[in-house]
């Protein structure tokens, strides 16, 4: 079984050893190709799961392995995406989406020479995400939704095996949040790419996943894993649907009883 | 009644609304500051040798032109070349204690204690090592521009968000690449925006050591014209000073605009 992502009994304290634990016997794995969702109570823990699988973090205890090897630094086959879009306000858009060629090392060596071609790489990016023609606006003449839509496209210019998004839609209005969604399912779909997303929103989860991890309060570990039944290519009236609401509803249900446990 | 109405209203606005009051103000107001001054003068009845009216000072200015441009030539160098050094070594250190948390608190209390110090106290001890003139005055502008130079580049390197700097390590970015990329980049308004109080501290600084410890320079033109007791053309150099370091000002806060307008991006969008 080929698992991309494999976390095994991971323990994870910051600040010494008498600092707080942020994850405890954590365990989980993900397929290549695969669309996880990480859901859980506010402070679980699942930002530290974002750090440990990117190599930002190594763990005191436990293995995380990626890709095969034991990450023990940071991973460059990842691409990060976060609710604040943090692009470099001096670089347009386009040269702002060029930035991971600059620092992966195996780009940054033929980006000059090969200019031409990632450029066209990421034109292609902005117009699968829908921002055709904004390559040469700079960040801040780009609305939120869009900042968020050249986000994901710099997490993807560097073709990553793994893409973790950390509630990247969490400051957006419900209908850019929507159409986002289809965004991301599309490139899903397209790319092959494997998906981690850390989410609070439930319906977020069931649309997008193909397998939900519900987390438990501090010190976070995985208290069930969920399969989610619907087809793919999902649409958005799959959210209106019975099973689609019993599901969102099950998964609130064990979130609140994580958060009384705590 | 009706005749009233109809009448059409006046087509060209008085000359009143014409004038584009924001860009005069600044004429305008500085025009009536010395209008104030001269009436101030002529009602309290001042001798020139207490406070000149403008009109003696603008007279002193006429009659002194020569050594007042000379000295005020003079001074203009020694403080834009201490200024200049501030510029390269104030970017190199505060670079340098941007780049690490250890270096940022080991090095910024010894930088508080030194600005601490008043520079006219250093001028003496100047002397001492380079003799009066020039040097002491070049010496003393650049100590005192410097800090502000060090503390913006290094705040501006020291408040990269954390989340951008995650993005890059997990592509796996050494420091320096991060520097380079971002921290540099980013420090540049901080940067440029100390620059317009860097270049008038470094007046403060070459008059200063002028005043104390030099043949040359309006410091010095002004202390040996008041030990004459001509005080108009003791005022007529502080004219010159305030006339430099507002040329000098707006040519920092041009660079600024010019150099870093993504940072005022507010009055740039769209």
């Amino acid at each position: 079984m080929s698992h991309l992502v494999s976390i095994d009994n991971v323990d994870m304290r910051y600040g010494g050893a008498s600092g707080t634990l942020a994850v405890s016997g954590l365990t989980m794995r993900v397929d290549k190709g695969e669309f996880a969702a990480v859901v859980g109570p506010s402070g679980c823990g699942k930002s530290t799961l974002m750090k440990l699988v990117t190599g930002l973090h190594i763990p005191q205890t436990g293995v995380v392995v990626v890709a095969g090897q034991q990450v023990t630094k940071p991973v460059s086959i990842v691409g990060m995406a976060f609710q604040n879009p943090t692009m470099l306000p001096w670089r347009t858009t386009l040269e702002n989406i060029l930035l991971p060629l600059e620092i992966v090392e195996k780009h940054r060596h033929r980006l000059r020479a090969n200019k031409k071609e990632y450029v066209e790489k990421a034109e292609r990016l902005l117009e699968i995400v829908g921002l055709k023609g904004f390559g040469s606006k700079f960040p801040w003449q780009l609305s939120g939704g869009m900042q968020q839509r050249a986000n994901l496209c710099r997490a993807l210019i560097h073709e990553p095996e793994l893409l973790m998004l950390d509630e990247p839609f969490g400051a957006l209005d419900a209908f850019t949040r929507e159409e986002l969604w289809c965004v991301i399912r599309d490139l899903h779909a397209a790319q092959g790419v494997t998906i981690i997303l850390v989410t609070h929103d439930l319906r977020e989860a069931v649309f997008l996943a193909d397998k939900i991890f519900v987390m438990s309060a501090r010190p976070g570990r995985i208290l069930k894993e969920h399969r989610v039944p619907f087809e793919r290519p999902r649409d958005l009236e799959v959210m209106y649907q019975a099973a689609f609401n019993d599901m969102v509803h099950e998964l609130h249900g064990e979130i609140a009883k994580a958060r009384v446990a705590a | 009644m009706s005749a009233v109405l109809e009448t059409p209203p006046v087509v060209t606005k008085p000359v009143m609304a014409r004038i584009n009051w924001v860009k005069a103000a600044p004429w305008l107001y500085t025009i009536a500051l010395f209008v104030a001054w001269e009436l101030l003068v002529i009602a309290l009845d001042m001798p020139p040798t207490v406070l000149p009216a403008p009109t003696d000072v603008f007279g002193a200015i006429a009659k002194y032109w020569s050594p007042i441009w000379k000295n005020s030539i003079q001074t203009l160098y020694t403080t834009t070349l201490g200024f200049a050094i501030a510029v390269v070594a104030g970017l190199a250190i505060g670079l340098f204690i941007g780049w690490s948390k250890t270096i940022y608190a080991g090095l910024y209390p010894l930088m508080i204690g030194f600005n601490a110090i008043p520079k006219v106290a250093l001028v003496p001890i100047l002397v001492i090592w380079f003799g009066i003139g020039t040097v002491p005055a070049v010496l003393t502008a650049f100590l005192i521009s410097f800090f502000p130079i060090v503390v913006n580049v290094a705040t501006g390197l020291a408040t990269i968000e954390p989340e951008t700097e995650d993005v890059l390590r997990a592509l796996g970015a050494k420091k320096m690449d991060i520097m380079l990329k971002v921290g540099i980049p980013r420090s540049m308004p901080y940067f440029f925006g100390s620059l317009k109080v860097a270049i008038t501290l470094a007046f403060v600084g070459s008059v200063v050591s002028e005043t104390v410890a030099s043949n040359y320079g309006l410091g010095n033109m002004m202390s040996s014209a008041q030990s004459q007791f001509n005080v108009p053309l003791v005022f007529a150099g502080l004219l010159m000073l305030a006339i430099e370091g507002i040329v000098m000002y707006a040519i920092m806060a041009w660079l600024e605009r010019r150099m870093t307008g993504w940072a005022h991006r507010s009055t740039m969008a769209q």
